[in-house]
């Protein structure tokens, strides 16, 4: 059986977007090393109920690390202190007895809070839409097979596009830069034939609307790659201020 | 009610869509700007059928529940896809396809609809690579395939262990794209609360601004729900947390019928139960099948052994191991469909030879493909999967088995729909896992992303058009009408009465008492006593639930307990359903087994002279017990067998 821990949870509280927020403190008792963060909260939750308090609220889905909807700032660090999982993966088999887990919202300037540890993230989805896809319509495409594409470039393809869209790498960055995000989709499409021939138009209207929304500059500290929960790598940055440049170079 | 009109086109099998297409109706671009359809979810299905509308012309509505479109629960599906591309040589075609799904549906699907979703199947795999999906690749460069249950043929597309991830991103992709050129509007944290219906046509819909709190009302020519399957009813499932029927649960109390709800799926591999305080399962994908070997303790002595923590499952030798798949089924060994599979684990471990501390899980092991392939091979094909099963567990698959167990999965049964994917509500049409159509009484592996993007690609945009082709002269309806009025004013007063109530209990407590029924009364092996307890504990559960619930902070802003007690109350309404079904349904097929029908191995016993039909349930008030609608599956074309995976 896993061992029982006792936990002090001190949770970043704030009732709306305007709101001044603050932290608060409980206490765990008997938590089990199985029990993952997200039960842990939920646990907390149902004690809050049965005080007749509010539940603190938080974003979560999937529960199995693949949504992105879960996104906590746990000891400073976004999706807690292990490495390539989500905050849903993470369990209190990590923490030590006593422990004091302070547990924020991710903060950026271009993803406010809506409530206590639940921050608006709607600002990824205008970046995909500046130009985050292949221009095609449903119908009328070529036969899967017709353009072979080699197997190198596909998985190359497949490791950027592994993104969940968290937006760690945003609460990660001290500039709350979104270089990560964008350049994981810039490289996945660049990386194939059918997203190759629009690669630089891409490039450039992603990066022109991350700009519009209040993401800071990259400065290349890697804290993005270190709290990827996917492991996605900062090659992609560079792959893609080659191919901004060039887009900027032949205007 | 009349008879069902499913609206099966007439001719050969391998004909029927081709002629449908050719006469259908169609609407002509100017007229498809001025015509609204509301798309609720942004699945595989509602945002492929969202991105392929507002190509179209169509002006969209679309709404979800989470923060993003990009987060749907169709992103969890972690195997493949299947299309008939015969891309191995191995034989397979559409019609193979077709019958594999209608086989693995234990021939309780229509056929025509199943023929139709092969036969579209390979222009998904063709689109998703267009739009730059990242599909596993041979070094040659040409696209890969696995296995998946119930098929002899690998058809199985597949990107590493995320392809439902891929698939939907490419979809989200396309959805983005219209977003983008106004084509359709997003509406997140949205949830669609009811159906509003004015002349018998449905016209809109109220939802609830989860930001903010506030009720809201939408119109449109069109309502399409593809807001997934009710797998939450259990409570503990592979559903995300906030999957729920409730989208679905509206039409039906607005007229739509719902049709086979005992259809639901329980998945063989899932990490098993570890506490009470477990708040999801998770699955394993059914690809690990392909190389991994399903097995327990021959000896009761051994698997007592292990239970108490005294043995160590690679200390037993392989002649003390017994296979029970490939001992039983020969044929198909591990790569039995996917109810058979969950049938043979609950058998082993009710007999007493489970492992884990519970005695409710079996190995899953890799070993042997360790040994054959090489470590390195194993782990690119499964990595991803090795890697979140020890981040839950703290156990090294590679080192020692895995421990897996049966879970609720998905639901077959859903909204009735006919050929066109309209509900018996004009106008209000269901795709993907919402509607019952294409799966039976059993979905095979990899063919719910298949189904999902058939429907919204390639299905409802041409289906949907022979509906709304007599819409053009329809005016924009105004939400002021008193229809909206009304609808809005019934959901207002449910919420008031449920943050009246100020009881003892949370919601959450409620909703896993009905999942504890749920599991114990309609879960794997059912019988007509546990299904009549269930009504009676589902009856009195919901009583509690509406004097006892305790709901904290206000209706009118943000409040996630709100929201889950709206669906929790409807969730009772889905078991009610799904017991009811079961009971009426005097037969064992797919994911339904009553334990009085089966053959003397144990294996399910359909009755097709007498239930070789679809259930339709039509809402008949609360209180009162839904009226039966058969409709039945006259099989035209397939010849109806005993299934057989052992030889």
């Amino acid at each position: 059986m896993d061992k029982e821990i006792n936990v002090k949870v001190r949770v970043w509280r704030q009732q709306g977007p305007k709101a001044k927020g603050h932290f608060e403190t409980y206490k765990l008792e008997k938590i089990s090393g199985g029990t993952s963060f997200l039960e842990m909260l939920d646990i907390l939750n149902e004690q809050l109920i049965r005080d007749k308090k509010e539940p603190v609220v938080f974003d979560n889905d999937c529960r199995e690390g693949i949504c992105g909807m879960c996104s906590l700032y746990i000891n400073g660090h976004p999706h807690g202190p292990d490495d390539l999982i989500t905050t849903c993966q993470l369990h209190m088999r990590h923490f030590k007895n006593g422990q004091t887990i302070t547990v924020e919202p991710w903060r950026s300037a271009a993803f406010p809070v809506v409530r206590d540890l639940m921050v608006d993230r709607q600002a990824f989805d205008k970046i995909i839409q500046a130009g985050g896809y292949v221009n095609v319509n449903t119908g009328g495409v070529p036969d899967a097979n017709a353009m072979p594409i080699s197997k190198l470039d596909a998985d190359e393809a497949m490791d950027a596009a592994s993104c969940i869209g968290c937006g760690a790498c945003v609460a990660a960055c001290k500039n709350g830069s979104a270089m990560l995000f964008v350049s994981a989709k810039v490289s996945q499409l660049a990386l194939l034939p059918q997203g190759k021939v629009e690669a630089k138009a891409r490039a450039r209207a992603m990066v022109k609307r991350m700009d519009e929304l209040g993401f800071g500059n990259c400065t290349n500290t890697r804290a993005c790659e270190l709290e990827c929960p996917k492991g996605v790598s900062i090659s992609n940055i560079a792959r893609m201020n080659r191919s901004y440049l060039g887009a900027k170079l032949s205007e | 009610m009349a008879k069902l009109e499913a609206k099966i086109p007439a001719g050969p099998l391998a004909e029927k869509w081709t002629n449908y297409k050719d006469h259908q109706k169609l609407v002509n671009p100017a007229n498809k700007r001025r015509l609204d359809v509301i798309v609720v979810g942004t699945g595989l299905a509602g945002a492929s059928a969202a991105a392929s509308l507002g190509e179209l012309g169509f002006n969209v509505l679309n709404f979800c529940i989470q923060d993003s479109p990009r987060r749907a629960h169709s992103i969890a599906a972690q195997g493949g896809i299947n299309a008939a591309k015969n891309y191995q040589n191995d034989g397979d075609s559409v019609y193979r396809l077709f019958y594999d799904t209608i086989k693995g549906g234990d021939y309780r699907a229509r056929e025509a609809n199943v023929y139709r979703l092969a036969e579209v199947s390979n222009s998904i795999i063709d689109q998703c690579v267009a739009q730059g999906v990242p599909f596993a690749r041979e070094y040659g460069g040409l696209l890969d395939n696995r296995s998946f249950g119930g098929a002899q043929v690998s058809r199985t597309f597949y990107a590493k262990g995320q392809t439902g991830q891929q698939l939907l991103l490419g979809a989200y992709s396309a959805l983005s794209r219209q977003v983008e050129k106004g084509s359709v509007k997003l509406f997140t944290r949205y949830e669609m609360l009811d159906l509003v219906v004015i002349d018998g046509r449905a016209r809109g819909i109220i939802a609830r601004n989860l930001a903010t709190g506030k009720i809201e009302r939408f119109a449109a020519h069109a309502v399409v729900i593809g807001s997934g399957g009710y797998g939450n009813t259990f409570f503990l499932s592979t559903n995300a947390m906030n999957s729920n029927g409730s989208a679905a649960i509206q039409c039906y109390r607005k007229g739509a019928l719902f049709a086979n709800p005992a259809f639901a799926q329980i998945h063989p591999t899932c990490i098993p139960v570890h506490g009470e305080f477990q708040s999801k399962l998770t699955l394993m994908s059914e690809s690990l099948r392909n190389d991994g070997r399903i097995w327990v303790p021959e000896k009761l002595k051994d698997a007592k052994a292990i239970q108490a923590g005294t043995l160590k499952p690679t200390d037993i030798p392989e002649e003390d191991r017994d296979y029970y798949l490939e001992r039983r089924y020969p044929a198909f060994g591990n790569l039995v469909p996917r109810d058979v599979a969950s049938r043979a684990a609950k058998e082993r471990c009710d007999a007493g030879f489970g492992v884990n501390n519970t005695g409710l899980a079996v190995y899953l092991d890799f070993s042997a493909a360790i040994q054959r392939l090489g470590l390195k091979t194993v782990e690119a094909r499964y990595g991803n999967l090795f890697q979140m099963y020890e981040k839950i567990t703290d156990e090294n698959p590679y080192k020692t088995p895995m421990m897996i167990f049966p879970a609720i999965h998905y639901t077959m049964g859903g909204l009735w729909v006919d050929y066109e994917l309209m509900t018996t509500v004009q106008g209000c049409f269901a795709i993907g896992e919402a509607n019952f159509s294409d799966h039976g009484a059993n979905r095979l592996g990899a063919s719910a992303l298949m189904q999902g993007l058939a429907d919204g690609y390639f299905v409802l945009p041409y289906t949907i058009q022979n509906y709304l082709s007599d819409q053009i002269g329809v005016p924009r309806f105004s939400v002021e009408r008193p229809e909206f009025e009304a609808a809005e004013q019934a959901v207002e007063s449910k919420i008031a009465k449920l943050m009246s109530i100020q009881g003892s209990r949370s919601v959450d407590t409620f909703h896993k008492a009905l999942g504890h029924i749920m599991w114990n009364n309609v879960g794997m092996a059912r019988t007509k006593e546990s299904l009549e307890t269930a009504l009676k504990e589902i009856l009195q559960l919901r009583k509690e639930f509406w004097a006892d619930v305790f709901i904290p902070g206000e209706p009118n802003t943000l409040n996630t307990e709100l929201e889950k007690a709206l669906r929790v109350a409807d969730f009772f309404d889905i078991g009610e359903l799904m017991a009811l079904d079961g009971l009426n349904r005097n037969e064992s097929c797919g994911g339904h087994f009553r334990e009085e029908y089966q053959t003397p191995e144990g294996e399910a016993l359909r009755d097709d002279e007498k239930y070789a039909y679809a259930s339709c349930w039509q809402f008949a008030g609360d209180g009162n017990e839904p009226e039966l609608i058969k409709e039945p599956l006259d099989y035209e074309f397939v010849q109806r067998q005993q299934r057989n995976y052992k030889s």
